[in-house]
């Protein structure tokens, strides 16, 4: 796993510590893979943004849509 | 000096664990302060204090069990508030002592405790207006676990003393960190939320399981533990939801009342407010419905309150319950206190701040009993609309269903319009559907003018 991975893995962990990730497809809907309500979301991406030090503009959600996504995300704003 | 006691649940409670301390001598203590907490069959339940003081010293260890009513630790000076006199008291099982806050099952609200417990009185938030509780006869309110009330009826209390801190740093709610890094770096292992409610759940000794281990416990650990010992169906959880709503649906008379709201203005409010924010001040499409029901809600007393006693006793803050899904199964809804009176960012920062302390595993008992009505929303991956079941005692229960991109007639124009169907199931006791509907219309206004909420 990359550096963005792995940190991702580990924010989510907090959120959904009864999802594994092995289980998840990591290219299907986030929400729906990891059982997580706007609220978890919003904690995701608050936790991302300051381990980070990025905006997560809520513009930006669609580009979050899947964990892969995301990670990519991630990689692009912080490199 | 007081003595602090293990606080009582009910009839079926006759011990806990001290698996947390959150002050240590000398510490000062005010009126609703959470000093520790303890774990029982239902799980993890944080323990607050009911006068002001200052904290001498513990009398228990960490994972010490103690039977009810055995004290816990003692309080040094200050003013105690004590309870009334003529405080009822439970008759058979041995009286919570003033200062402990009896824990509820740390499901709905009100659960109907076994018919043999003793006289009850439905816990009611302390400016509801004409309900003194007297000894009730047992069969009429199976109520509750008891409130201590005398510790907070005071109306001139200052709003400090409500255990739900109005401003809080969303991302670590200081009552479950330090306890966290405590309990792991002492006698506890590291073990996840889910897994420990699973664990609590199905009755699994987690600390023996775990010595020798230093990795964090999951709830697929639990399982594994558990896979052997199958075909305990209802949990403790399942059974306490069974029981209120199964009261509900005998004791209530509901009706329903359905009304499509168009939130396309509210969506565009809170994505242009969200624009100039950082994540950790955004709001959500939720809380700006929470706060356009409780302010309906404060002009329509017939469905804020509790029925008890043959009557209906409104309440005049709006403490809206907010049903939270738990991951590892059930649904609580603890009250966001004075709903009405927030302003939308204290009320989404609160509403951050609950579900977060939900989803560890850990609420008050006046969050759970002090609730007047309930939100429940199934969210953005929900159906269309959810009608609620009432907690008794509380009166009216308001569902949010999906929110999604629909044909809508504006103007006479056909448009795609970002709608949302609202309902209202409400006891017919207490109110009847020509008020249930212009309350429902009345959160249909406040949410056209979000920017007045």
């Amino acid at each position: 796993m990359t550096e963005t991975e792995t940190a991702l893995s580990e924010e989510l962990f907090k959120i959904a510590p009864d999802v594994e990730l092995a289980d998840i497809d990591r290219s299907a809907d986030l929400r729906e893979e990891f059982d997580i309500d706007s609220m978890d979301f919003l904690n995701l991406v608050t936790a991302l943004g300051k381990r980070f030090g990025i905006p997560m503009p809520e513009a930006d959600y669609p580009q979050m849509r899947t964990f892969n996504d995301l990670a990519r995300y991630l990689s692009s704003a912080t490199s | 000096m007081s003595e602090f006691r293990m606080p009582s649940l009910g009839s079926d409670m006759e011990a806990g664990t001290l698996v947390e301390k959150a002050v240590a001598s000398g510490d000062t203590l005010r009126s609703g302060d959470v000093i520790g907490a303890v774990e029982t069959q239902k799980g993890v339940i944080e323990i607050e204090v009911y006068e002001n003081g200052t904290f001498d010293r513990w009398l228990v260890e960490i994972g010490q069990t103690v039977p009810v009513g055995a004290p816990l630790a003692l309080i040094r000076g200050g003013e105690e508030v004590e309870p009334s006199p003529e405080e009822p008291s439970p008759s058979e099982t041995p009286p919570a002592p003033p200062e402990t806050v009896p824990v509820p099952p740390e499901t709905e609200p009100d659960i109907p405790e076994e018919p043999e417990a003793p006289p009850e009185t439905v816990p009611t938030p302390p400016e509801v207006e004409p309900f003194h509780p007297k000894p009730v006869e047992p069969e009429i309110v199976p109520g509750p676990p008891e409130l201590p009330e005398a510790p907070v009826p005071d109306p001139n209390d200052t709003p400090q003393e409500i255990p739900i801190p109005t401003h809080i740093e969303p991302e670590f709610p200081p009552e479950i960190v330090p306890f966290q890094h405590e309990a792991t770096s002492q006698v506890r292992p590291r073990i996840t939320p889910a897994a420990r409610r699973l664990a609590a759940e199905r009755g699994i000794d987690v600390s023996a399981f775990a010595k020798g281990t230093s990795d964090t416990i999951t709830r697929r650990d639990i399982e594994a533990i558990d896979a052997s010992k199958s075909g305990r169906v209802a949990t403790d959880f399942r059974t306490a939801i069974a029981a209120a709503m199964a009261r509900s649906k005998k004791e209530i008379p509901h009706y329903y009342l359905s009304h499509d709201i168009d939130l396309t203005i509210a969506e565009r409010f809170v994505a242009t407010e969200n624009a100039k924010r950082e994540p950790a001040d955004r709001l959500l499409m939720g809380a700006v419905c929470a706060k356009a029901v409780a302010a309906a809600t404060a002009k329509f007393p017939e469905f804020n309150g509790h029925y008890s006693n043959n009557s209906f006793h409104p309440s005049k803050p709006v403490n809206l319950g907010f049903a939270i899904n738990v991951r590892s199964g059930g649904l609580v809804a603890p009250a966001l206190f004075d709903a009405e009176s927030l302003s939308l960012n204290d009320l989404m920062l609160n509403l951050r701040d609950l579900t977060k302390r939900v989803r560890a595993g850990r609420f008050r008992a006046r969050e759970l009993s002090d609730a007047t009505i309930t939100l429940t929303s199934l969210g953005e991956r929900g159906t269309d609309a959810v009608f609620g079941v009432i907690y008794p005692p509380q009166v009216a229960i308001v569902g949010m269903g999906a929110a999604r991109a629909r044909p809508a007639v504006v103007n006479g124009e056909l448009a795609v319009r970002t709608m949302a169907t609202f309902t209202l199931a409400a006891d017919h006791r207490v109110s009847d559907g020509h008020r249930g509907a212009l309350f429902l219309r009345a959160i249909d206004r406040n949410l056209q003018t979000p920017e007045e909420l």
